[in-house]
Order: C-alpha cells, then sequence, then structure tokens
C-alpha cells in the first residue's frame, strides 16, 4: 500500500491541517468571545460594505477587562499571521 | 506544407487550452466564494468579482511553472500536440457536462482524465504509469474529503462552542469577514495553481512545436492570456456549481462558511507544502460538508453528497472516453482535417450543452433560493430571460422567500446547543 499512500505526507497534512484549519477559526472565535461585550461591534469600521440590515447588537455596559482586549488582539494577530505567511507562501512558489 | 499544418496544429493546441482554463476558473468559481454568496457575507456578483480578480493577481504571483502535463502518470515519450489537444477536449467536455448539472468535479483530474484517455488510444496501455494514476489522483480524490471534513467539522465545532451565547447579530458580522478573508486566500490559491496548468500545456506546446527554445520561459503573453481567461471565466460564475455548494449540501451560516474556508485554505495550502497534492475541488466540497458535520445542529445532505462523489469517480473515466474518442477520431480521418473535426464536435457539443443550460438558468438573481432536495434541487420559478426577470426576482426575495433563512438556522442551532440567554451576562459581570 505505501506505494500507492505516502502515509508520512498525509500525517504532516492532517496534523498541520488540523492545528491551523481548525485552529484559525477557534482563535478567531476565541477573540470574539474575548470582545463580547465591548460596547460596539468590533468590525464596526466594515460596516458600509456590509449593507443597511445590519443592525448593530445590544449596546452592553462595561468595556471587558484589559487581558480580555490583550487576548483578543493576540489571536486576531496569529489569525493575521498565518494568513499572511499563507500568501508569502504562494508568491514564493507555492507548491514543492 | 507540413509547416502550415504544423503551425495551425499548434494554433488549436493555445485556443483549446485557453478554453480550458476558461472552463476551469468557471467550474471552480464556487470551491472559493459558494458560501461567502450563501450567507451574503458578499452579493453574488462582488464575490465573482473578488475572486476573479484573485485568481488573475495570483496566476502573475507565483510563476514556477513546471512544463510538464502529468508527469508521473503518462509516458512523456508518448505525448505529441494531438495527444494533447484530444485530452484538453476531454477535459473541456467532462468540465461542462459537470455544470450542467451544478456538480463540482475536479477539473485536474478532468485534464489528467482527458490526456490518460488520450494516450491510452494513442499508445496502448503501456503510455500510461497506472502506479502513478492510483499514487496522485485516485488515492488523493478519496482521501482529500475525509481529510477536509475532519478539519472543518473540528474547527466548526470549536467555533460554534466558543461563540455558543455571544449575540450573532456581533458575531455574524465578524465571521462575515473572515469568512470572506479565508474565501480570497483560497481564490488566490486557485490562481497561483491552476493557470499555471495551462501555462504549462502551452509552453509545452508551444516547444514540441518549436516555436521556443526547450529552456524557454514562459513568454508573456502566455502568462497573460491565462490569467485573463481563468478570470473571465471565474467572473461568469458557475452559478449552477455555486448553488449546489452553498445551497444543496448544507445550510450554512457564516461561522460555518468561516470554518470552511479556512480549513479549505489551510488543506490546500499544507497540502502542496508537503508535497501531497489535493484536489482544490475536493477540498473545498469536504470543507463544506465538515461544517455540515461539526455544527450541533445541522444537517448534511447525504443525497447531494453522493451524486457528487459518483461525478469524481466518474471524471477520469468519463473524460478519458471522450479524450481517446477524440484521439480515436483525429486519427481515424487523419492530419488537420481530423483535429478540424474535432474542433468541430467540440462546439457544437458546447453549444448544445449551453442551450441545455438555458433550460433552467441559474444566475446571479436566483443561485440563493431555497433548495428544495424533492426537486433535486430546482428552482421554484425558472429565469427564462434573466434580464428582465431580475427585478422580479429580487423582489420576491426581499419579501422573504429565503431572507430570514440564517435566523431560522441560528435560532435552530441554539437550540441545539441549548445554550441560556442569560450566558452572556455571566461573562459581562466577570
Amino acid at each position: 500500500m505505501n506505494e500507492y499512500i505516502e502515509w508520512g505526507a498525509l500525517g504532516q497534512v492532517v496534523g498541520a491541517g488540523l492545528v491551523v484549519g481548525a485552529g484559525i477559526p477557534a482563535l478567531f472565535a476565541l477573540a470574539l468571545r474575548l470582545l463580547a461585550g465591548t460596547t460596539a461591534p468590533p468590525q464596526e469600521r466594515h460596516d458600509a460594505s456590509t449593507g443597511p440590515a445590519e443592525v448593530p447588537g445590544p449596546v452592553v455596559i462595561a468595556r471587558p477587562p484589559l487581558w480580555r482586549l490583550v487576548g483578543a488582539l493576540l489571536c486576531f494577530a496569529v489569525v493575521i499571521g498565518a494568513v499572511a505567511s499563507g500568501i508569502v507562501f504562494l508568491a514564493a512558489g507555492g507548491h514543492s | 506544407m507540413g509547416g502550415v499544418t504544423e503551425t495551425l496544429l499548434l494554433v488549436l493546441v493555445v485556443v483549446t487550452a485557453l478554453a480550458f482554463d476558461f472552463t476551469n476558473g468557471f467550474h471552480d468559481t464556487g470551491n472559493a466564494m459558494a458560501t461567502s454568496i450563501a450567507t451574503r457575507a458578499l452579493r453574488p456578483r462582488t464575490a465573482v468579482l473578488l475572486s476573479a480578480v484573485l485568481n488573475m493577481a495570483g496566476a502573475f504571483l507565483s510563476l514556477a511553472v513546471a512544463a510538464t502535463i502529468a508527469k508521473g502518470l503518462v509516458d512523456a515519450g508518448a505525448i505529441s500536440l494531438e495527444v494533447v489537444f484530444a485530452g484538453l477536449v476531454g477535459g473541456i467536455v467532462w468540465n461542462l457536462v459537470t455544470w450542467l448539472f451544478g456538480l463540482p468535479s475536479s477539473s485536474s483530474h478532468a485534464l489528467v482524465g482527458g490526456v490518460v484517455g488520450s494516450v491510452l488510444a494513442a499508445a496502448g496501455t503501456e503510455g500510461v504509469l497506472w502506479t502513478g494514476v492510483v499514487a496522485k489522483v485516485l488515492v488523493p480524490a478519496l482521501l482529500a474529503p475525509v481529510v477536509a471534513i475532519g478539519v472543518a467539522a473540528t474547527g466548526t465545532y470549536l467555533v460554534a462552542r466558543l461563540t455558543r451565547g455571544i449575540d450573532d447579530k456581533v458575531t455574524g458580522r465578524a465571521f462575515r469577514w473572515g469568512q470572506v478573508g479565508s474565501a480570497s486566500l483560497v481564490s488566490l490559491a486557485h490562481g497561483t495553481n491552476d493557470a499555471q496548468k495551462s501555462m504549462g500545456i502551452i509552453l509545452l506546446a508551444l516547444i514540441t512545436a518549436g516555436a521556443v527554445p526547450a529552456d524557454s520561459s514562459v513568454p508573456f503573453w502566455v502568462i497573460f492570456s491565462c490569467a485573463f481567461f481563468m478570470a473571465l471565466g471565474t467572473y461568469l460564475g458557475g452559478w449552477r456549481i455555486i448553488r449546489t455548494l452553498g445551497k444543496g449540501l448544507v445550510e450554512i451560516d457564516s461561522r460555518q462558511g468561516m470554518a470552511a474556508e479556512t480549513s479549505s485554505a489551510a488543506v490546500i495550502l499544507l497540502s502542496s507544502y508537503f508535497g501531497f497534492s489535493l484536489s482544490t475541488t475536493h477540498v473545498a466540497t469536504g470543507s463544506i460538508m465538515g461544517s455540515g458535520v461539526g455544527m450541533p445542529g445541522a444537517t448534511v445532505r447525504w443525497g447531494v453528497a453522493g451524486r457528487m462523489l459518483s461525478a469524481w469517480a466518474l471524471t477520469l473515466p468519463a473524460a478519458g472516453i471522450v479524450g481517446a474518442a477524440c484521439y480515436g477520431i483525429q486519427h481515424g480521418v487523419g492530419g488537420l482535417l481530423g483535429t478540424l473535426l474535432v474542433l468541430a464536435l467540440l462546439v457544437g457539443a458546447a453549444t448544445a450543452i449551453w442551450v441545455a443550460s438555458r433550460r433552467r438558468p441559474v444566475n446571479h438573481t436566483n443561485v440563493n433560493e431555497q433548495w428544495d432536495e424533492r426537486h433535486d434541487g430546482g428552482l421554484r420559478r425558472s429565469v427564462t430571460a434573466p434580464d428582465a426577470a431580475a427585478p422580479d426576482v429580487t423582489t420576491a426575495d426581499a419579501a422573504g422567500t429565503d431572507a430570514p433563512s440564517e435566523d431560522e438556522i441560528h435560532a435552530r442551532r441554539a437550540n441545539a446547543l441549548a445554550y441560556t440567554t442569560d450566558r452572556p451576562s455571566d461573562e459581562e459581570q466577570r
């Protein structure tokens, strides 16, 4: 069967795929969870393009504590870093 | 005379390669953009425009072209311009047939199938490297959806757990942006990978015909025309396939869409990084199914998935039969006349398929209509004159035919997760 399936490469794809492919959405969701409770939705600045139908979420009381903001920023930074490395990888040849 | 024939054949191969490139873009728009269109993160035409621009940019981004077609799958010595031409025709015909039925299937498998078929007809079974075909085409086709379903289901489940209790209106907006970002990455990856295939074919044809030296890099006009035709195909959008992927497989919300597209982008990029290439189409489709598997309360229409899987299984033999038949006709009639006859047949078949598609057109106005599995995913209304009917359909849409669908989905999912409404206030008190 080894003639037909490169188990090593497959294992790497599955492992790294789970870490990145499931981890990035999870980090994104975690960031949103950390931010939930701010007075405005985090993506407010993109308003114009999402169309008029969108009503902002309920205006809630407190700003989240600093550690949550920092945590959310870290999560977003990892997500953006992953996307950037994806683009760099594509630009550098994209297939080995 | 021989020189003229050779030149004409070369021109035909180049034109057919660009036509294949066009169907490739056309066929694969849905891989990146179907979920964004279904969740209304982007308006349908904005989505295909974005995808087209990114495909075009992707084609210029990386120029590491492998000047080989079907490397490791067929004996390189068996490849001639006629074989390539017949293979391309096989690929195009299969792409068009699957498009007519709204079935996403791998464009590169169609091309490989066509070429393998025409090599079989030209050189017999010795011309095909069967181990390579099994290891590089068949096995990855079985594994890709499994891997993608696993990754996307895990991602979707984590996202659903982490966002439970947060207002959908807040998360929806953020996830739609995340979704557009990840879908853009998929489009870019498609542009860098798939435009290269057509560039490789054209370069190979030019080298074979002696039009450029053997160590030539890809001429600029080749890069530009491949990028352009792929982008054009993408922009015209395979709405039938977008509809199947976005509405047919799973009822999708923006959290699932984001998880699915991120999973697609990650698996596609990682698989090429580790040298275990998986088809973009198979990964994207698997990811969308996975987003239905992982989301509590969501269902996957396995009937649609089954039809899709059978199309994947048929891709190689079907495109191969067309490729072999084309080579047979070409060779039987002989010379340039045979090639022209095959070209005429291709144009005829393409026209017939296009006419058939007009009976139940799917376009940007009705791509998001509710999926009705009993009628084979048929549309409730047929749009006979798309332009004239457009305002009508839009009004019907605005009147709420499926506008509340995402809210309904959210409500159902919320129940499935059994979250209590006091959950957010818990969070605030901390």
